[in-house]
């Protein structure tokens, strides 16, 4: 044992700084949910919608400008097909991955102006230095469970930010579930959102979560936690980084500011 | 009659099998040294069910498929080859196939208390309507010893952990008998193919079992290749190898640190979890994505993958940090004395029940589809195939840890001798074809069977994945075995539930 000890001291830290101070998000390359520029779109275009495997966008017929498209980025599972398929330059790739908000609302991009933003909402004062999750897989591919599994590596840590997973639906203040919720998962994940006391909030994880993903519908897998359960947290990605993970944890305990708002990176 | 398959093997024979002669056909296959593979059924037209099976004769030969098409109740072949007893069990619950003589005639894909109108694959089945369901208890041995507990471990379990019910049967700290329930997972995902051009069926078969998006995602574009008869650029095929083994890295990086978690080697998990969290970030710099997702296609990659001298260098420092990891758990004895004869899987019924991959090879069953029937540029890189006999913890925590040196060293020699060109064909699959695509994911052989339909379109899809042969294997290890090892067993076969409940 002395032996690993000793490994592990001479590894020096390997924790990121991160959020607090520097850049080091681990997240380098990593592409996030597209941009889109409907001013650039071509007449009567529509490619990027064809490509969309997940029908996260809509072309409105006889609009121009902002009003043409609509991107409900609580669909977009990131293949970045669209991006490949827009001929006019009006859809880009991005490193936009901290997608985290509080209102379903905020995922939406159709052009309009913002209206969602800086709405009021309980404070989470008293859970800001320490919050419990239950996670649950309700479908998930288990990508999401990777990336989540990957917050209590030595490199993200998540402890030192006092955000721990806990075992017991009993502990836990915040809900965590991935994937689209499948007929036999339904079940489970209610009898463990019961089981929690109160305040307890549900965070969307990921595309299938938020909105079904690749997945959704068919005769086994669902539409996602949308008239399953109050959803206090969405993040959409397929799957969020961990980085996405942690910055939407820390923006729900009032620890970071909300990036997107009405489906744009605004910070 | 050949049906097409991907290029070098020489691809899949395909025959006709009326069903009385099936047993009989299985048991020649098995006397001539070959193995049951899968099977599936499929509907050419609704209503009209056919029946696959997919046998190997052996290295280098090409696979043998047999259709079949039932008027009644088919013999079933599980008591012949007993791994075919899931497929067949499966086929029961989608296509609503009768198997006559089956040794468990009870749903495994659907939970109880599911019904559907019309068996849900039939393409008859009304689009998006749920099942019907009625959540009821799973069927379980008779117990009349009032001394052995019933302990129902989950679909919620500790951790975050994927969701799966594991119904022990015990005595103090003796299991008796482990029944897992599995299939909460299931969403369906074969048939969300259904209807999907091949480019939308390549994100959908990135994300059936996420750890797995490129050997899924591979599997199904060389299907598709097969189908279209469309040749893969150079470039492209050895860029794939190097996703696959890149894959393959981070995933058995994973394994070694959760291994080390179960048998409280703290930080030796670590030290595993930190050298994965490198590889994904290599994936993420590399590819855009940290599980190197879009960029497989049919008929290639959907762009040319730049390898930056970063590469290299990234990748030999991951390797020589891995090595010192893998010393360093092979010295330690509390971490070995946890994994010796620890849920040891006999070569028989590894052969017989359907073990797949480290698992297999851990086992003294020397297969690599790599190697054996070699795809991608395989055939062009020197591959070494580990072996053990032990057929416990250990050995298959030592296939692993040999298989990420092989993996360095195939990615060594592709960044050396990448060919330059183009990375992608012209592939459209002409209506009415069906290719069948496999890969060596690294959990073990994986196998996409593509039908396209009458339009272009994706018809048919079945998914073989690895750990829905291992979850078979499983609980052959752990009955008779101790409470205490149960969780390092279960770590030691690496299994994935989404993968085998697609």
């Amino acid at each position: 044992m002395p032996v690993w000890t000793l490994f592990g001291l001479r590894k020096g830290r390997a924790t990121t700084p991160w959020p607090a101070r520097g850049q080091a998000d681990g997240q380098e390359g990593v592409l996030g949910m597209p941009r889109f520029a409907p001013d650039l779109c071509g007449e009567g275009c529509a490619e990027c919608a064809a490509a969309c495997p997940t029908r996260a966008i809509t072309v409105r017929a006889g609009q121009s400008g902002a009003d043409r498209l609509a991107v409900d980025y609580g669909r977009c599972v990131v293949c970045q097909l669209c991006v490949e398929a827009c001929p006019d330059g009006a859809a880009a790739a991005s490193h936009d991955w901290a997608y985290g908000v509080c209102d379903r609302a905020d995922l939406l991009n159709d052009g309009g102006a913002c209206t969602t933003k800086g709405e009021e909402r309980p404070s989470r004062r008293g859970f800001r230095r320490s919050l419990h999750i239950r996670h649950v897989d309700a479908g998930s591919c288990n990508g999401c469970e990777s990336e989540l599994q990957a917050l209590n590596n030595p490199f993200y840590n998540l402890h030192r930010l006092g955000v721990f997973f806990t075992p017991s639906p009993r502990f836990a203040d915040l809900l965590l579930v991935t994937g689209p919720v499948t007929y036999a998962m339904r079940e489970p994940l209610l009898r463990t959102y019961e089981a929690m006391p109160e305040p307890r909030w549900v965070m969307a994880a990921g595309t299938c979560a938020v909105s079904g993903g690749v997945a959704e519908g068919g005769y086994a897998a669902g539409h996602g936690l949308e008239g399953v359960l109050p959803v206090d947290l969405w993040l959409p990605g397929c799957p969020p980084n961990p980085a996405a993970l942690i910055e939407a944890l820390l923006m729900f305990l009032d620890r970071m500011p909300q990036r997107v708002e009405g489906g744009r990176l605004v910070r | 009659m050949t049906i097409a398959a991907s290029a070098v093997t020489g691809g899949v024979d395909l025959a006709p099998m009326e069903p009385q002669d099936l047993p009989g056909a299985v048991e020649a296959v098995i006397a001539g040294g070959g193995r049951m593979q899968m099977a599936y059924g499929w509907y050419p037209q609704p209503g009209r069910l056919e029946l696959r099976y997919l046998a190997s004769r052996g290295a280098g030969l090409p696979f043998t498929a047999w259709r079949c098409m039932p008027t009644g109740p088919v013999p079933s072949v599980a008591l012949v080859s007993p791994l075919m007893g899931w497929y067949e069990r499966e086929i029961a619950d989608l296509c609503g196939q009768d198997f006559t003589g089956h040794p468990e005639r009870r749903p495994l894909v659907l939970h109880a208390g599911a019904t559907a109108s019309l068996p849900p694959l039939d393409p008859a089945y009304p689009p998006s309507t749920p099942l019907a369901f009625q959540p009821t208890a799973s069927l379980m041995p008779e117990v009349e010893s009032p001394d052995v507990q019933r302990l129902p471990f989950g679909p919620v379990r500790a951790d975050v952990v994927e969701s799966a019910e594991l119904i022990f049967l015990y005595v103090g700290e003796h299991i008796l008998h482990l029944h897992p329930q599995l299939f909460f997972k299931h969403r369906g995902m074969e048939k969300r193919f259904e209807g999907r051009s091949p480019t939308h069926a390549a994100v959908l078969a990135e994300r059936v079992s996420g750890v797995g998006s490129v050997a899924h995602a591979l599997a199904f574009c060389q299907a598709v290749e097969a189908a279209a008869g469309c040749e893969v650029p150079a470039r492209a095929r050895m860029l794939r190898v190097v996703l696959a083994e890149l894959e393959r890295l981070y995933n058995h990086l994973h394994y070694l640190g959760h291994l080390a978690h179960t048998t409280t080697l703290k930080v030796g998990e670590a030290e595993g979890k930190r050298l994965e969290e490198q590889a994904k970030q290599i994936n993420g710099r590399l590819t855009g994505s940290r599980f190197l997702r879009g960029l497989l296609t049919p008929g290639g990659l959907r762009r040319n993958v730049e390898i930056g001298s970063w590469l290299g260098e990234a990748l030999d420092r991951l390797a020589g940090e891995t090595a010192v990891y893998a010393r360093m758990l092979e010295n330690t004895n509390s971490h070995l004395d946890r994994l010796m004869t620890t849920g040891r899987l006999s070569r028989q019924v590894a052969f017989d029940q359907g073990a797949t991959g480290p698992v297999e090879r851990a086992s003294g069953l020397d297969r690599d589809l790599r190697r054996d029937h070699p795809y991608a540029a395989y055939a062009e890189v020197p591959l070494a195939v580990a072996v053990r006999e032990a057929g416990d913890a250990h050995a298959r925590a030592q296939v692993r840890m040999a298989e990420i040196e092989a993996s360095f060293a195939i990615l060594r020699h592709c960044l050396g001798a990448m060919p330059g060109g183009p990375v992608r064909a012209e592939c459209s699959p002409p209506a009415g074809s069906e290719g069948l695509g496999w890969t060596e994911s690294p959990r073990g052989t994986l196998y996409y069977a593509v039908h396209v339909g009458g339009d272009g379109r994706i018809a048919r899809v079945k998914i073989k994945s690895p750990s829905f042969s291992n979850w078979r294997v499983f609980p052959f290890t752990v009955h008779d075995s101790n409470m205490m090892d149960y969780a390092i067993n279960e770590a030691s076969f690496g299994l994935t539930v989404a993968g085998c409940d697609r």
